[in-house]
């Protein structure tokens, strides 16, 4: 057997005194291969990439690449040895071309030359099989392209050792599918390939070996072909999670939301929704699917408020009197006023949902603070909100004043619908609140859900893993290309049936 | 005509080289409110080295044998060493903002508290009075072009270039005009200008790409100090009659303002100090402007309030910029100091 390309031998960090991150970490990736590192968030997937990378420097442990141990203290360390990290966050600048990008900071001797750097580029965009505008700027740029750019950003610098944090979270099913293709082509040319997933289907799908880390510790590595969806599991989460999603029947579903007819553009004047009439009712929870972009986010937002519709209607049955409140033109503020308590969990969670720099309790105000007399705010009450959420939902904070936008995915999410929730919404509209979360956190999400629902609320959830919605919901509403194409029953439903559905007007459409 | 010019360049200048100090300290990441305080300094620095030299025998003996060259290179040496104190002065700045973390507008604003009472404080203690000069006597004539200097009859007549452009004009600011074009090519031409322009972009970018942050940012804003300092003194020279005072008319301010509204771009930046040079002039000398040479002074016989004409540069600046800069972009990590940790 050859020399591994990177070897890890007992690797610890520790952030502060308390918070390991990576404990007694051993890792083997060899070339041509594809590596997924496995675990929850927080497990310490990234941290453990970044010290390989360079931004962080492990407080123990070896790290050899080639068979040789390395010291790797900065990121061009790490180009040294040839590995080159695609963030999760992507590191680009908005107002650079791709090109500017992707030569920022390489030390070679040549001239300043971006003429040239843009012709290698388009060389290795081709090699590979990427798609490539060497001079668009970032900013116009999609998410997958900008995922592009990063590609061969390392690339470029010659690196062998490829890491990927999280590449698909961002991504749609057919650029997954374009990726995944790309990925294995590096990998017949002989380079290592680490990868971080959650997605148990696509660590099946693309690598050839499995490294599952749990709250910073490794726990062992099997290969792909010889392990199964439970096994991975259990692996990740050190007990047997049940797949099956605990779903009561509705309790006297009586109509709460009606959505008549509405039509609705974006900014640049496309229609995105038409025609879309549907109910939904007390004690159940409303499924949406439909591929990503289809105007889901439209819907949630037109009903909230946030957008204006050309035509139609909402109506809102008041569930004491059965009095019906038209909520057309109306924005999130006279809705509120009106009395009707409607929750939103948009899919945008630190730039719809959160204030990112302030605390949890000063996000749990936001919500409350016009109920307060006279000029000052009071924080009691959220003070107590917050309090309650994080122990309630288990968030793992330093404290209820830290900034949101230093708690993991997850934790942020927790936040956001324990506020939304504590509302005590009459109507409560989720939109990909698991995106990006771990097995556990999606499935306490799940159970809030299905929380609110015996309680009465009208819960409309957008979702994207199908296997979710037929466990999770009472009825799916699938849209395609802004239109409904069908309302099915959840309980009798297939995919097969919601496949169809979904692509069923994109047909059409072309 | 050869006035209007001559005098639009005394004032735009200053303002356009001021400005891209605030470019370079804001395109590495940093604000740079300092800009004002950083002028005051740099003024002093450069009066009171003039000021030391003229008591030197050899410069006495140069002026008085018309040695213009040694002089020229005196007026050199007096704005590098406003440009090297002044980059000093802003390492207060960079400390505070870079290593400490604190909030920029709150350092820039106590340097810009500081240098003219600093300044002040110098001058009333070495002069007894208010205002520091460059020399006893009409300190013009050291350092001004003269058509004499180039060794032409006192009589002769020049073209209209040779009036506008050699006579009665300062090196000094065809020396900032140079440096301005330089360092614009600089920031968009090369390496270098591209690391500094990503750190105040997306400075955990460039810093996953082995690129020095915080290195960078101390490039940028000692830049900045340095053509900072060196804008005080070219002001103090062509525009305050060789004098430091504590003050440079807001021009510190006012390059900030061009800078913004020019989108923190050089060229934009150069028409927009241009512009506010002309109309400064045409406020200055209104009476006595005669624009198609026939004897009639235009401006002060159609019997408009003085004070309008005063108003003039900053109206006209303000209007065209708003105009000119509906995409007006701040650089995106300006502001924020430099977290290795933060996504």
């Amino acid at each position: 057997m050859s020399v591994p390309a990177i070897e890890l031998k007992n690797i610890t960090k520790t952030f502060g005194k308390s918070v390991v991150a990576n404990k007694n970490v051993c890792l083997t990736v060899n070339y041509g291969e594809i590596l997924a590192i496995l675990g929850e968030n927080g497990s310490g997937k990234t941290t453990l990439l970044n010290m390989i990378s360079g931004i962080y420097y492990p407080d123990e442990g070896q790290i050899f690449v080639n068979g040789e141990e390395v010291s790797i203290t900065s990121p061009k360390d790490a180009f040294k040895y040839k590995i080159g990290m695609i963030h999760q966050h992507f590191k680009l600048v908005d107002v650079f071309s791709a090109t500017e990008n992707i030569i920022l900071g390489l030390e070679d001797d040549g001239k300043y030359d971006i003429k040239k750097a843009s012709l290698k580029v388009r060389e290795i965009a081709a090699q590979y099989g990427f798609e490539i505008d060497p001079d668009k700027k970032i900013y116009e740029m999609s998410v997958s392209e900008k995922q592009t750019v990063e590609i061969i950003k390392v690339l470029y610098r010659g690196a062998d050792i490829l890491m990927l944090d999280e590449p698909t979270a961002v991504l749609t099913p057919q650029e997954t599918r374009k990726l995944f293709a790309v990925l294995r082509k590096m990998k017949e040319s002989g380079k290592a390939i680490v990868i971080i997933t959650h997605k148990l289907h696509e660590v099946l799908d693309i690598s050839d070996k499995v490294a599952v880390l749990r709250k910073g510790e490794y726990i062992g590595t099997v290969n792909t072909s010889e392990t199964n969806e439970g096994q991975l599991t259990e692996m990740m989460v050190g007990k047997k999670v049940t797949l099956n999603i605990d779903r009561s029947d509705p309790v006297d579903p009586t109509d709460r939301l009606i959505v008549a007819h509405l039509n609705c553009m974006n900014r640049d004047g496309f229609k995105v929704l038409s025609n879309v009439t549907f109910t939904a009712k007390s004690g159940e929870i409303l499924g949406i699917a439909g591929i990503a972009g289809s105007g889901q986010r439209e819907l949630l937002e037109t009903i909230a408020g946030l957008q204006p519709m050309v035509t139609g209607g909402v109506q809102y049955i008041v569930p004491e009197t059965g009095k019906i409140e038209f909520l057309r033109d109306k924005t999130p503020l006279q809705i509120r006023e009106m009395g009707i308590r409607l929750s939103f969990v948009p899919e945008d969670r630190l730039g719809m949902g959160l204030v990112g720099s302030m605390g949890t309790v000063d996000n749990m105000m936001l919500r409350s603070y016009r109920k307060g007399k006279g000029i000052f705010l009071r924080k009691q009450e959220p003070k107590a909100l917050a309090d309650k959420i994080i122990e309630e939902l288990e968030v793992v904070t330093p404290s209820a004043s830290t900034p949101v936008r230093r708690l993991s995915g997850g934790n942020v999410q927790k936040v956001l619908v324990g506020r939304e929730i504590a509302a005590a919404p009459t109507v409560l509209m989720a939109a990909y609140p698991v995106r990006g979360l771990d097995i556990n956190s999606s499935y306490l999400i799940y159970n809030l859900l299905n929380e609110q629902k015996k309680n009465g609320v009208a819960v409309i959830f957008v979702g994207e893993d199908l296997d979710v919605l037929l466990g999770l919901c009472d009825r799916i509403m699938v849209i395609g290309s802004g239109t409904v194409t069908g309302i099915v029953d959840a309980r009798t439903t297939t995919k097969e049936e919601i496949g169809l559905l979904m692509t069923k007007e994109v047909r059409k459409d072309a | 005509m050869t006035f209007i010019i001559q005098q639009t360049i005394v004032y735009a200048v200053p303002l356009m080289i001021v400005a891209l100090a605030g470019v370079y300290a804001e395109r590495s990441g940093i604000i740079n409110l300092a800009l004002e305080g950083i002028m005051i300094f740099g003024a002093f620095c450069g009066v009171m080295f003039v000021n030391i030299m003229q008591g030197q025998q050899w410069v006495l003996n140069a002026f008085a044998q018309k040695q213009y060259g040694l002089l020229q290179l005196v007026e050199i040496l007096a704005m590098l060493t406003a440009a090297i104190l002044g980059a000093v002065f802003s390492l207060l700045l960079s400390f505070a903002s870079i290593n400490l973390r604190a909030d920029q507008t709150i350092g820039g604003t106590a340097l810009n508290l500081l240098a003219p009472a600093l300044v002040l404080f110098l001058v009333r203690l070495l002069t007894a009075q208010n205002t520091l000069f460059m020399s006893t006597g009409d300190a013009a004539s050291w350092f001004m072009l003269k058509k004499t200097t180039f060794g032409f009859d006192k009589d002769a007549e020049l073209s209209f270039i040779g009036n506008t452009f050699l006579h009665k004009v300062y090196l000094a600011n065809y020396l900032c005009i140079l440096i301005f074009i330089i360092l614009s090519i600089i920031l968009y031409k090369t390496r270098f200008g591209l690391r500094l322009r990503s750190c105040g972009e997306n400075p955990q970018a460039a810093n996953s790409l082995g690129i020095n942050v915080i290195k960078m940012r101390y490039a940028g804003t000692t830049i900045s100090g340095a053509l900072a300092g060196m804008g005080g003194f070219v002001y103090a020279l062509a525009a305050a009659n060789c004098s430091s005072n504590g003050d440079v008319a807001g021009f510190g301010f006012l390059a900030l303002a061009v800078m913004i509204f020019g989108n923190w771009n050089p060229l934009t930046i150069a028409g927009a100090s241009f512009l506010f040079g002309l109309f400064k002039c045409i406020s200055a000398g209104y009476s006595s402007i005669d624009i198609n040479m026939d004897g009639v002074y235009l401006l002060r016989e159609i019997g408009v309030s003085p004070h309008v004409y005063r108003m003039l540069p900053y109206v006209i600046t303000l209007i065209v910029l708003a105009f000119t800069s509906k995409n007006s972009r701040a650089p995106k990590a300006e502001g924020i100091p430099y977290d290795k940790s933060m996504r």
